[in-house]
């Protein structure tokens, strides 16, 4: 390489360089499919155990709740939340650590910073605006908006990691405005949504750079 | 033919130039070590070519100190990506050619 003998080689190299200083590409598939089932586990805690009569129509629910029982419900499924979400990042966070240190290269490189940065900017906007949806009682709004920002935020953090996260973020996005449009369900739009769509794509992803 | 060959950069031929060139076209800036964890090269032999890209006035450095730390990255100037890209399509000339 580096000899004008051989110039394929060279634009090889280059394009090589210039996908991996720019790009994080260790992102684990097998994380995506943790993250999924956690998401459903967390649906079906709140299934059976907060609303107890086992609906997914969280909105005529809360409304038929007297206010002080409203109160502790809010923080119980805000907890459940934050459970799946730390679960499904830290395992995002361990896996694909692993997998840079199985490649012999340090997880936080330039690419990867950038990956984060961009990822938990539409993410944090996103989950203090739940915050304040719930506090308001907006309940109806919650998941949808939850699916919306999330997707925004792989859109964004697409351009500094594996391709298709970008399109599994348009896919969270299209989730989100369905659950809006078909208000009520919000359960099976999380499901669908945090659940299914994180199975199948970590499992397309897994078989395509892991197996 | 022989055009082609004039396009050919002698500054970018060599195989850590190359590298170094092709990370800075696609990123903003990149730092000493991360460079060198990408390019999988030792500090000497890295410096040694960024200095000479510097000198060409192909790249910029930029100094400064991070939790007390020093903390040099490099960033393409308009003049080097102007000649890198030349020199990429050159290289691709020359792939036709054969």
């Amino acid at each position: 390489m580096g000899n004008r003998n051989n110039p394929a080689e060279d634009i090889q190299a280059i394009r090589k360089l210039m996908e991996e200083s720019s790009r994080f590409l260790s992102l684990s598939g097998l994380s995506g499919v943790i993250a999924g089932l956690s998401a459903i586990a967390g649906a079906i805690l709140v299934y059976f155990w907060i609303p107890g009569t086992g609906s997914i129509h969280l909105e005529d629910y809360f409304t038929g709740q007297a206010v002080s029982r409203n109160l502790t419900i809010r923080w119980q499924l805000l907890a459940v939340a934050a459970v799946v979400l730390l679960v499904a990042l830290s395992c995002a966070f361990f896996l694909s650590a692993g997998r840079t240190k199985k490649a012999g290269k340090s997880f936080w490189s330039p690419a990867s910073r950038r990956m984060v940065i961009n990822l938990f900017i539409p993410l944090i906007a996103g989950g203090l605006f739940v915050i304040a949806l719930l506090m308001q009682y907006f309940v109806s709004l919650i998941v949808p908006a939850l699916l919306i920002f999330y997707g925004l935020a792989l859109v964004n953090a697409g351009k500094f990691t594996l391709g298709e996260i970008f399109y599994l973020g348009i896919l969270q996005i299209i989730t989100g405005l369905l659950a809006v449009f078909v208000p009520g369900y919000d359960l099976v739009f999380w499901v669908a949504g945090f659940g299914v769509l994180h199975i199948v794509y970590g499992l397309l992803m897994y078989r395509k750079y892991e197996a | 033919m022989k055009d082609i060959i004039a396009n050919i950069s002698k500054v970018f031929e060599n195989r850590v130039r190359l590298g170094i060139m092709s990370v800075l076209m696609v990123n903003e800036s990149y730092d000493f070590n991360s460079l060198k964890e990408t390019l999988d090269v030792t500090d000497g032999n890295l410096a040694s070519h960024l200095k000479a890209l510097e000198e060409k006035g192909m790249i910029t450095v930029n100094k400064q100190f991070i939790d007390r730390k020093p903390n040099t990255s490099y960033s393409v100037t308009d003049k080097g990506i102007i000649e890198f890209r030349q020199h990429l399509k050159a290289l691709e000339d020359l792939i036709r050619e054969q």
